[in-house]
């Protein structure tokens, strides 16, 4: 498999670590991890950084995680950077608006290293 | 799955603790890899010195705290992030907090119309024991498990 640089946005950075390793446990070769703490800091880090993959809290300060997907559309550098949503939100309609927003996976909080491969490797085969 | 309606009782309500406890031990048992015991006899509650709080708002307010002894938090942390317990400093904090915001956001997931009609605060946590929390509470839904055996008090208080 490919080597992957990722995205991983949350304000908790407790967070971030289990996603990563997460990531790791589901036998993804990463290259790059590089972190954000609200959507605002991950768009900066999509224009000046290229990404393989985008894993994205909701609920955070400054710019929330479906307004981050929204306007990701919009940089040039993330045209076709799938987004996994990981959220406690977990109702039909937070699925819903963030699949219709771009996002290309959702995955509910609390959550297991399995089901973050059975999300994430569907959204990476397609593209590397 | 439990449904929400506003017009239900407080008495009703009672009935959401199994919903409360199946939502705090998914959590431990998923990101802790940790399995939540009931205790045999009540344990004691006083001078469990950290809480973790989020604010619920919407369809249903109130606030879930999660209350334990500061040892027993860095254990919670440690084993979130694969590290030894002393290791987790000022992170510990974040730890705590995140398993409230996901026991909260889990158990909302689980009554069946509250989960795009109620909003979770970030989480907020306190250090200390020595504090009285005032409230506008109609009603509290109160939980107690060992983790590691040690208490972990789980509370949800109601407003409307």
């Amino acid at each position: 498999m490919n080597k992957i640089r990722t995205l991983i946005v949350d304000d908790s950075s407790v967070m971030r670590k289990i996603v990563e390793r997460s990531l790791r446990q589901a036998g993804l070769c990463i290259e790059q991890v590089l972190e954000a703490a609200n959507g605002a800091e991950a768009l900066a880090a999509v224009e000046s950084n290229k990404v393989d993959l985008i894993l994205c809290d909701i609920n955070m300060p400054v710019m929330d995680g479906l307004e981050f997907v929204k306007q990701l559309s919009g940089v040039e550098n993330a045209k076709g950077v799938p987004v996994v949503m990981i959220t406690t939100e977990g109702s039909e309609g937070h699925v819903v608006q963030a699949l219709s927003a771009g996002a290309r996976g959702y995955l509910r909080k609390p959550f297991t290293a399995d089901q973050v491969k059975e999300h994430v490797l569907p959204v990476l085969a397609g593209k590397l | 799955m439990n449904s929400f309606n506003p017009a239900l009782s407080l008495k009703v309500r009672e009935c959401w603790l199994p919903t409360l406890q199946l939502s705090v031990r998914e959590v431990f048992e998923l990101m802790l890899a940790c399995p939540l015991e009931l205790p045999s006899e009540s344990p004691i509650e006083a001078g469990l010195e950290i809480t973790s709080m989020v604010g619920l708002a919407g369809q249903l307010c109130g606030v879930l705290t999660l209350r334990s002894s500061q040892k027993s938090a860095s254990r919670m942390a440690s084993r979130m992030l694969g590290t030894d317990a002393d290791s987790a400093g000022p992170e510990m904090w974040d730890a705590v907090g995140e398993i409230c915001n996901m026991v909260a956001g889990n158990f909302k997931n689980k009554i069946s119309g509250l989960g795009d009609g109620c909003m979770l605060s970030v989480p907020t946590v306190i250090t200390g024991a020595d504090y009285c929390l005032h409230s506008m509470v109609n009603q509290e839904i109160h939980a107690v498990f060992l983790f590691e055996g040690e208490p972990l008090v789980l509370s949800l208080e109601i407003y409307n």
